[in-house]
């Protein structure tokens, strides 16, 4: 079970004069269980690519396999597709119109034709999953507060009982205690439930707490293929394109000039608390 | 898909109609539109064929990206040329079962849709020429007379303006909007009219907040730069007419000449 993308190209707006070669030679798997970031620049193709994931735009060419099967064949069902692979976009929470939150949650279900029981039931764990408090189950979704909302609408896509959820850049617009239950709420419904995660941001520190491999794209090519330790070593070429590895690590290379005996692929908080405290003991 | 839809869009490059001052641009679709309406017979239809054709050359837009457009009234063209072809009395042509077409019915099917057509054409050819701010600068200019009668016409051009600024941000959140909403598996192009009318809420409930929100935001930046209505108000680069604006000024004069012309004499052989 994986996804594969092979030789993926996309152009925007074909044959006119604002021609915008979004994908360029795309080419990678993503293995079942995986927990993915895809970092990139504003404009550097990561959400056009993620739309390709779940066949809401069809490559110019290039072929994706879900599962062993070309998602572009003839008669392939992609609203089966849609259901396993869960998409949830930037700002989800303006995609919410129902008159309350449960039927709001109810309506991806339902589309994938499952009978009003079994989309209830659905919607009720996926709230449950979200953490949203059960008295606000019944209330219309534009009264909640903004990080609410995106719970909901996570909750949303999660109700179809995704294989794979992709996140469109899930913690734009939250504050620091907003992001960290985003990214804890993604983090367990990787590690409880076995969904397989991409994770879409441009913020390191998101990506480099909780991801097992990132893949680096810039002006719609990947850039790097890695592991957050491997990709973020390369901390200048980063740079190079606009991003920049997370600020520990930047902090245990001027600690490592100092003259401490600290470990410089240090990238999340935990790791580099280990390697100071081990270095001062010494 | 949704991209598709070029009325109301500007196309960039250098040409000499985009150069041209916005009011002059406006008159020349007017009397444009003027002319469809006067012309009577085939000659003037060939006049505003050649007009056109001069016109679309000189803005260097590709003539795909204007045609593109047309789709969208592709059904209502259908209706009328439909509506002109069974019910026009005259002298009949063909006769099949209950429906007559007559020769004054297809005269007035094909006259109707060469000038629906030309219509939109010229005026999908003024929006993709001129940048909407443009077109509200020549339009609160050249209306600026209006004034007198207490026609607050600088605040109807600035919710122009604002209207068309919003057409392709409104068009871009319909195109995320349906997106996310695909993705979770909603149907929006199977099943019946009422079916598809039906999927359509949770496309255009959201997008009704969104404009709202957006209204409301751009309300509280305008009021927060002191924006207060037309009065005393001055412009940055205020609109001057050029030599060659001058110019276009009598060709286009020239052309309507040419299309009363045309059509006086048309009724001069006739009679």
């Amino acid at each position: 079970m994986s996804i594969i993308l092979d030789h993926v190209n996309y152009i925007y707006s074909r044959g006119t004069s604002d021609e915008v070669k979004a994908l360029d030679d795309i080419s990678f798997e993503i293995k079942d269980g995986d927990f993915i970031g895809l970092i990139g620049h504003t404009g550097s193709g990561k959400s056009t690519l993620v739309q390709h994931l779940d066949g809401l735009l069809k490559a110019t060419s290039g072929h994706i396999y879900y599962n062993g099967e070309d998602i572009y064949d003839k008669g392939y069902n992609l609203k089966s597709l849609r259901s396993k692979v869960g998409l949830v976009f930037q700002y989800p929470e303006h995609q919410l119109f129902e008159e309350d939150v449960f039927k709001d949650v109810c309506f991806g279900p339902k589309n994938i034709g499952l009978t009003e029981g079994e989309a209830e039931i659905a919607a009720y764990q996926a709230l449950k999953a979200v953490k949203l408090p059960e008295e606000l189950f019944y209330v219309s979704p534009f009264d909640l507060s903004g990080g609410q909302k995106r719970r909901v609408a996570i909750a949303g896509v999660l109700a179809m009982e995704p294989e794979v959820l992709v996140l469109d850049e899930p913690t734009a617009g939250l504050d620091p205690e907003g992001r960290d239950e985003i990214l804890g709420l993604v983090k367990q419904l990787h590690d409880e439930e076995g969904i397989t995660i991409i994770l879409v941001s441009h913020s390191m520190e998101d990506v480099a707490d909780y991801v097992h491999h990132i893949i680096v794209m810039d002006k719609g090519r990947i850039h790097m293929n890695g592991t957050p330790k491997e990709v973020f070593w390369h901390a200048s070429d980063l740079e190079r394109i606009g991003l920049a590895a997370p600020r520990v690590t930047y902090i245990m290379r001027k600690l490592k000039q100092a003259g401490y005996n600290v470990d410089t692929t240090a990238t999340t908080l935990s790791e580099a608390a280990d390697s100071v405290l081990g270095a001062v003991r010494l | 898909m949704i991209r598709d839809i070029t009325l109301g869009q500007y196309y960039q490059t250098e040409s000499r109609i985009h150069r041209l001052d916005p009011r002059v641009k406006l008159v020349g679709t007017m009397i444009f539109l003027i002319s469809l309406f006067i012309s009577q017979n085939v000659l003037c239809y060939v006049a505003a064929t050649i007009y056109l054709i001069c016109i679309i050359c000189l803005s260097k837009v590709p003539f795909g990206y204007i045609v593109r457009g047309m789709k969208a009234i592709a059904v209502i063209m259908m209706i009328t040329v439909i509506f002109n072809l069974f019910l026009t009395a005259g002298e009949p042509l063909v006769t099949f079962w209950r429906f007559t077409i007559t020769y004054q019915g297809l005269k007035n099917a094909i006259y109707t849709a060469v000038r629906l057509t030309y219509l939109i054409l010229g005026s999908t050819l003024m929006t993709l020429t001129t940048t909407p701010n443009d077109l509200t600068d020549g339009m609160e200019r050249g209306l600026g007379f209006l004034k007198i009668f207490k026609l607050p016409v600088h605040e109807i051009a600035m919710m122009m303006s604002i209207a068309l600024r919003f057409i392709p941000i409104l068009l871009e959140e319909t195109d995320k909007i349906m997106k996310a909403q695909q993705a979770r598996g909603a149907d929006f192009e199977s099943g019946g009219m009422i079916r598809r009318a039906k999927a359509m809420v949770p496309l255009l409930v959201p997008l009704f907040v969104s404009a709202f929100r957006r209204a409301n935001d751009l309300a509280l930046a305008m009021e927060s730069r002191c924006y207060h209505g037309g009065e005393g108000r001055t412009k940055m680069k205020p609109l001057e007419y050029k030599p060659w604006d001058i110019r276009a000024y009598i060709i286009l004069a020239c052309y309507l000449a040419i299309v009363i012309l045309l059509a006086i004499l048309d009724i001069r052989i006739t009679v």
